[in-house]
């Protein structure tokens, strides 16, 4: 009997593919049903934006910000606000300070809220997507009312943030955190402890804590390994000493360390973390005004700075190089999906082809944010 | 009603040419079955699924055509029927035509012997359940006639899967029936009801251990010959596209979705008529029509229940994958069927005639597991907004 001649399929999913979040391209090479590799190419949602900073100044570039990573764009905003503020020595208020992380916060909830619906999206799981975007639809009210978008907020401004919080919105927040808690517990029931979604994501993209700093992993994704890292106990920044939470990080109870299920798990009880947060950034917010007063003509002194931020998909960075013109010379910006993207190749050997699927998922790879 | 127009038939109501009228009294009374309640019914049960689905989902759902949004079936046929038919130039256009008709063709095939109550069966054939196995397997291919025909590599991928997985799941599904047959001694659809009575206790599914197990098993592996979450691998949207049917349009794309839709009926008819008892329901009148309304009831209440459960997996259930599919199949399904045909035929062996306290003992059973689920269920209803549930017509 002669031996049946087989061969390599090359499978192009994306950039028009269901799951792929966006517009990401994969090269997937697969033997069936078992991927050799899938290469990861990026590039398809490039719009130019550090460049566009240099064009626009500094108040200007702000609502282009948001572009960076529409899913929680509240980070970018304060990135590049603070960036701004440490080039020309401005102090923000303690209350600019507060509306900021609260703002923020809220922001992480809805971004790990989507993350976490898509997820069981991508596992064949209709029902925790819908109900975890309505709960979504709530944090996006909350911050309609503060600042008027839903999605690209605009929020911030350098020196603080375009507006206080409304009258009576304390109130209504805190009614939703209350309303929330018992939701998350209501989604972990639901979807995190179901047996298939543990079968399918336990064990599958074991990422260990070595490879993830190796390839520059950050965020929920690096603390998933077990590594505890997080920028706003680390390095803290803005107001975040203010306020008692903890880091959760992997510890391999369903499969190994650093698979799937880790990853998924740290977003879930992140988003008990930022609740705790909020509790607390809401009943001590002092008062005062918001908004430093800043120029309208921002023209800070010659130098440079980087400023980090833990945004929803990690550490995010802001490089500003600034040549004491109105405009910045150079601006950069160092972001989690990028490196997330990069380690997509090595895990995805051997894998299935409905492994890399929710591997793209446990990742919260979002498609603007690899490349602006 | 093949006994009846045979009656008929002997009696000389026909005349000199009564195998011919009697032929086309059959083929009349089969398309009236087919058209008339085969297809709408897949049709409805689509609208009721997007009603179900998105109450579990807290969305609303159709609503807009007519009451309730209850014609939004036949808007959407409309739709389909008005978009242009693409036929991939890379295509074998012959398969690919001919790929959907199979689908439906393993969906309309089974009504033949729907025992929908004592006379209203259109043959009752004395192969009945094996026939109804053989048809509906038809379906593979179908599905593996279109992945390969549309010359894409993703519907290549859902077909295979589709195969793989439908002959898979025939070898648990066909064992499960096994043990229904050895009690009974007849393939016959109309015998198998008649071997059972109208009360659950006497019912195949509580007759013994075994049955009961063979049921559930039954129940899974035609879900995974339907295609319907968690095994919606072939047509998996999140890994595939639409698997299989990505390459279709309009009205081809939709009969691979009502042959699935319909399919959940026959489903609910192959385990209600082995296991709950089919359209058994107690004598209360001696009216012979008004009995085989009650039948009708009967059988479709059981179905139809069965229809809703599926729909509630659906909406419930992530989706395993193919090496977990198969490894279900294999090492737990298949070995737990044998175990349950053998089993069977030792309790067939020892009881002939059954062992009516067993039966007792596991109603019993069965009714403290359904008290405690409706009691979660209560309990999770409370939690969350019930308004939005319980309010049909928004």
């Amino acid at each position: 009997m002669s031996t049946l001649r087989t061969e390599e399929m090359t499978l192009n999913m994306g950039p028009q593919h269901p799951s792929t979040h966006g517009v990401l391209r994969f090269v997937v090479r697969a033997d069936g049903e078992v991927m050799r590799e899938a290469i990861p190419d990026v590039g398809y949602l490039h719009r130019s934006i550090e460049k566009i900073a240099e064009k626009v100044g500094y108040h200007g570039f702000m609502p282009y910000t948001d572009r960076v990573d529409y899913v929680c764009a509240m980070f970018t905003n304060q990135g590049w606000g603070s960036a701004c503020e440490r080039l020309g020595n401005i102090e923000v208020p303690k209350r600019g300070e507060y509306c900021r992380v609260i703002a923020a916060e809220f922001n992480r909830l809805a971004s790990h809220l989507l993350s976490i619906g898509t997820m069981g999206m991508d596992i064949g799981a209709m029902t925790p997507f819908t109900h975890a975007i309505r709960e979504r639809e709530m944090i996006n009210d909350l911050i309609e009312e503060l600042c008027g978008a839903r999605l690209t907020f605009n929020y911030m401004r350098i020196g603080g943030v375009a507006w206080d919080l409304p009258p009576g919105w304390r109130e209504k927040s805190n009614a939703y955190l209350d309303h929330l808690e018992p939701i998350l517990d209501e989604f972990n029931n639901l979807l995190s402890y179901n047996k298939i979604y543990v079968e399918r994501l336990a064990n599958i993209g074991i990422i260990t804590a070595k490879e993830a700093i190796d390839y520059n992993l950050v965020g929920p994704n690096l603390r998933g390994c077990g590594v505890k890292w997080d920028i706003r106990k680390d390095i803290p920044y803005s107001v975040y000493p203010d306020f008692d939470f903890d880091v959760p990080v992997g510890n391999g109870h369903w499969g190994t360390l650093g698979d799937s299920m880790d990853r998924y798990m740290v977003r879930v009880f992140e988003m008990k973390e930022s609740v705790k947060i909020l509790r607390q950034a809401l009943a001590k917010i002092p008062s005062g005004p918001v908004l430093a007063k800043v120029p309208r003509n921002f023209k800070p002194p010659a130098g440079e700075c980087q400023i980090r931020v833990e945004s929803a998909r990690g550490d995010m960075g802001w490089y500003v190089v600034s040549d004491g013109t109105g405009y910045p010379w150079r601006v950069h910006v160092r972001t989690g999906s990028f490196a997330a993207m990069g380690i997509i190749q090595k895990l995805s050997q051997g894998l299935m082809i409905a492994d890399l699927v929710t591997l793209i998922a446990s990742l919260d790879v979002i498609a603007p944010e690899i490349d602006r | 009603m093949q006994t009846l127009i045979e009656n008929l038939v002997n009696a000389g109501t026909f005349g000199k040419n009564a195998s011919v009228v009697a032929a086309i009294v059959i083929f009349v009374l089969s398309a009236v079955v087919f058209l008339g309640v085969a297809f709408p019914f897949a049709g409805i049960v689509s609208w009721v699924e997007r009603r179900v689905w998105a109450r579990i989902q807290s969305r609303v759902g159709p609503n807009r055509v007519g009451p309730n949004g209850f014609l939004q079936w036949l808007a959407d046929g409309v739709k389909h029927v008005c978009k242009e038919d693409i036929i991939p130039d890379d295509s074998d256009p012959t398969l690919f035509k001919t790929a959907p008709y199979l689908v439906v063709l393993a969906f309309v095939l089974p009504w033949a012997v729907m025992p929908f109550s004592s006379s209203l069966i259109l043959a009752d054939l004395n192969v009945g359940i094996l026939y109804m196995t053989s048809v509906t397997a038809l379906t593979v291919v179908g599905v593996l006639m279109a992945g390969w025909a549309s010359n894409d590599k993703w519907s290549l991928i859902g077909g295979i899967r589709s195969a793989a997985q439908i002959v898979s799941y025939e070898i648990p599904a066909g064992l499960s029936i096994f043990p229904v047959v050895l009690m009974t001694g007849t393939l016959s659809m109309q015998g198998i009801i008649r071997a059972q009575g109208w009360a659950p206790q006497h019912w195949f599914l509580f007759a013994n251990p075994f049955t009961f197990i063979a049921a559930n098993i039954l129940y899974i592996s035609a879900l995974a010959e339907g295609n319907r979450t968690p095994f919606d691998l072939p047509e998996a949207e999140s890994e595939l596209v639409a698997g299989f049917a990505t390459e279709y349009s309009g009205m081809r794309y939709l009969f691979f979705f009502m042959a699935e839709w319909g399919n959940l009926f026959i489903i609910g008819a192959i385990i209600t008529t082995l296991f709950l008892g089919g359209w058994q329901c107690p004598h209360i009148t001696k009216n012979v029509v008004l009995m085989n309304v009650l039948q009708l009831i009967v059988f479709n209440v059981k179905v139809l229940a069965l229809v809703f459960l599926s729909m509630w997996i659906r909406a419930t259930l992530p989706r395993v994958r193919i090496d977990q599919l198969m490894l279900l199949c294999w090492k737990y399904f298949v070995p737990i069927s044998f175990v349950d045909m053998i089993g069977t035929a030792v309790w067939v062996a020892i009881w002939p005639d059954g062992n009516a306290f067993m039966g007792y003992i596991m109603l019993a059973g069965a009714i403290v597991v359904a008290v405690l689920f409706i009691q979660r269920v209560i309990f999770y209803l409370r939690r969350s907004r019930m308004e939005m549930y319980f309010n049909p017509t928004i």
